[in-house]
């Protein structure tokens, strides 16, 4: 059997390709950004014609994988935890529209928040849906569970999620790969309704919901992704969800747990497995990745299980499980290393030298001196670590296209001027509406549209707003004179500071746009064009 | 068999061809492995590091757990420290000694030396020296890592070998030859000061 090397999220991509899949729509987002670049260089799916254009954001991309799945195609739709609160609405909805072709949402949770704002646990959300939920425990099983996923969801006619975390979306394995079937032809739903959520036909659709309940729960069940292994000590069992699975197993090399053990990777959980441990066992350990959503569901608000994990502090309640916490908690002795030595000093990530974002920010502090720091709010991307030292230049970083509104909202309150720093993706993908806002307000507000003509922290993708920002914001309705595109190299420093300074005593809305590719994105550039005219060459 | 390692190194070292090299050369030779790295926004300048783990028996988890690695391999001096919670008593730790210094706060290299030298089995070594005069390539010094570190890890030397072939076998034999040239050059140095 061919083995390939992935990377977790790599290997769901794989498997999407595999099971039949027509489109992967998404926005980038760490940890899930390489599921939709891996479907984007993959020879097979090109040959397939397989949609991967990257989406403007979460919601859009929701929507547009719900459409393929409308018109009976298989569709992944793939995004970070966070990414989901975009999306929430059509995700919520689309539970109760069910799928027709396969839909599955694949979601890349952070635990220990390695490049995120919090650690939300998706499964949270899968629940408020009531849709089935998979979580893989290893690169295999990502594999195979996107094919099966897609199978799921046709036939319950409901979408699925996927629900990963960083360490598995990050991790390599050896997965073995199987044939692949074909994608579906097109075929549109036999209830021609089952997409008009109207009162009247929603409140069918939810009973329909309501009544699949137990047959997702029978799906759980049979599904050869959960199981029961028995143990000899009965005075515990283990639930072990998706990778703490992994880390309990860890704990004893040769498989000789002593407990009964539960791993669950499909949800709703399987209600018979789980009854079982509960009538043999004193008490029930759980080991989940996330928040402790099924210690927190079995305990129950009167504790009337005994049931330990996250909550009573057998494990930590927040940050993501580890071998080692999980050997702590099984009672194992855990003999660490040395401790780390005094002299070593931490190491936070910073703006690459040369770096466009630099200059602004080194100019936005002089101007922003002057009427008293305190009034920049930022958002999500590279320039957020102008935050932290030598900048300490921003006061907000809360979510995608937040800058802008906040400060209008700051701006409301009396602060004048607020000036926000967005990049120009985030704009593209939260900020426009925002924008518009303030327009039709006509807020004092400053927004520096910090343009490196890239998405940078997750790789350098082709950002939406690319050689659009301009026309965007007069279409809007900023005025012409207020829109002011500008080169922010070293040299210019006075030059910036002078517009800066004159847009912030401006009365209404003015858009500054720094705009200098990124350094890491013209380096890739450069390389891919070198690598084009070195293959031209050999050609001819 | 069953080595697990740490790599560590500063954000746009390239810890992750090094990474890479070793999958293949497991993946090929059906052994198991896994090999967790890090993404996203510690990758700029900040500190990096992937767990490696290859064993012929099926593997579990994909962090190491603490006081269970058997190599912390090591492109950067002061990153190599951060990791002695994960070394196991016995391990060792390889250790590029050219410094990467982007924070203020850098300890004093002297200072650094004597710590690592202070620990019972270590490997210093100057690769980007070695890689630049003895090997011929500055770019090369990942690899002379790799070689340093070759000699605690449980996978067949040719092994690695193949694996450089395979990730770089699309540039041509130059530079495979020169890698693994860089390969030979680390363990010979690993041999004589271990």
């Amino acid at each position: 059997m061919q083995k390939s090397l992935l990377l977790g999220v790599e290997a769901i991509a794989q498997g999407a390709i595999d099971g039949g899949m027509s489109g992967v729509y998404a926005y980038p987002g760490t940890p899930s950004t390489e599921i939709t670049e891996y479907v984007q260089h993959s020879k097979q799916a090109k040959e397939l014609n397989i949609h991967s254009r990257w989406s403007a954001n979460e919601k859009t991309a929701m929507e547009s994988a719900l459409g393929m799945s409308y018109a009976g195609k298989r569709a992944m739709v793939c995004m970070k935890h966070v990414g989901l609160n975009v999306a929430a609405d059509c995700f919520m909805n689309a539970a109760i529209t069910g799928a027709n072709g396969g839909l599955i949402i694949t979601v890349a949770d952070d635990p220990s928040m390695h490049s995120s704002q919090n650690e939300q646990d998706s499964r949270v959300y899968g629940k408020f849906a009531m849709i089935p939920i998979l979580e893989p425990s290893n690169q295999q099983e990502a594999y195979e569970m996107a094919k099966f996923g897609f199978e799921l969801s046709e036939a319950f006619g409901t979408p699925v999620m996927m629900r990963i975390t960083t360490r598995l979306a990050h991790s390599r394995a050896g997965v073995s790969i199987q044939e692949a079937v074909a994608q579906n032809e097109m075929k549109l739903p036999e209830d021609k309704v089952q997409f008009v959520l109207l009162p009247g036909i929603a409140r069918k659709r939810y009973k329909m919901l309501l009544s699949n309940q137990e047959k997702f729960e029978a799906a759980s069940e049979d599904s050869s992704f959960n199981f029961y292994k028995e143990g000899s000590d009965k005075s515990m069992g283990i639930i072990a969800c998706g990778i703490g699975y992994n880390y309990l197993m860890e704990n004893y090399p040769n498989g000789d747990c002593p407990y009964p053990v539960v791993k669950v990777s499909q949800y709703p959980l399987p209600r018979k497995m789980v009854e079982k441990i509960s009538a043999d066992c004193d008490k029930i350990m759980v080991l989940e990745e996330g928040y402790p959503v099924v210690e927190e569901l079995l305990k129950g608000y009167l504790a009337k299980e005994k049931v330990i994990g996250r909550l009573d502090g057998t494990l930590s309640r927040d940050g993501e499980l580890t071998p080692d916490m999980v050997a702590k908690a099984l009672g194992m002795s855990v003999e660490e290393g040395i401790e780390i030595p005094d002299l070593v000093a931490a190491r936070p990530p910073a703006l690459c030298v040369g770096c466009s974002h630099h200059d602004v920010y080194r100019a936005l502090n002089e101007v922003v001196a002057e009427y008293g720091t305190g009034r920049v709010f930022s958002d999500i991307g590279c320039y957020t670590l102008g935050a932290l030292p030598p900048y300490n230049a921003i006061n907000s970083c809360v979510d995608m296209g937040a800058s802008v509104t906040m400060a209008k909202g700051a701006a409301d309150a009396g602060l004048i001027p607020a000036i926000a720093v967005i990049g120009d993706s985030t704009f593209t993908h939260s900020g426009m509406t925002g924008l518009l806002d303030a327009i039709n307000e006509k807020a004092p507000i400053t927004v520096i549209i910090s343009d490196n003509e890239s998405i940078s922290m997750t790789g350098g993708q082709e950002s939406s707003a690319k050689g659009k920002l301009e026309d965007i914001c007069e279409g809007l309705g900023v005025e012409k004179e207020h829109i002011h595109v500008l080169l922010p190299v070293p040299k210019k420093h006075e030059e910036i500071k002078d517009i800066i300074r004159k847009e912030c005593d401006y009365q209404g809305v003015s858009v500054i746009i720094p705009r200098r590719i990124c350094v890491q994105k013209n380096i890739r550039d450069q390389k891919i064009k070198k690598a084009a005219k070195a293959r031209a060459a050999a050609k001819a | 068999m069953k080595t697990d390692m740490v790599i560590a190194g500063v954000g746009g070292q390239g810890i992750l061809s090094i990474a890479a090299a070793l999958g293949f050369a497991a993946l090929d030779n059906d052994l198991y492995m896994k090999q967790a790295e890090t993404h996203g926004m510690s990758q700029r300048g900040g500190d990096v590091q992937s767990f490696m783990r290859i064993s012929d028996q099926p593997i579990y988890s994909d962090l190491i757990p603490k006081g269970g690695a058997d190599i912390i391999l090591s492109v950067e001096p002061m990153e190599a420290l951060r990791y002695l919670p994960f070394l196991k008593k016995g391990g060792y730790l390889v250790t590029n000694s050219t410094p990467f210094i982007n924070i203020n706060n850098y300890p004093e290299e002297e200072k650094l030396v004597k710590t690592i030298e202070a620990l019972p089995n270590y490997i210093l070594i100057d690769a980007d020296r070695i890689a630049k005069e003895e090997v011929g390539s500055a770019r090369a010094f990942n690899f002379v890592m790799l070689g340093a570190a070759s000699p605690f890890i449980e996978v067949p030397f040719e092994y690695l070998e193949e694996g450089i072939r395979k990730i770089f076998g699309k540039k041509g034999n130059d530079v495979v030859d020169m890698n693994i040239k860089a390969l030979h050059a680390g363990r010979k140095f690993a041999e004589e000061h271990k």
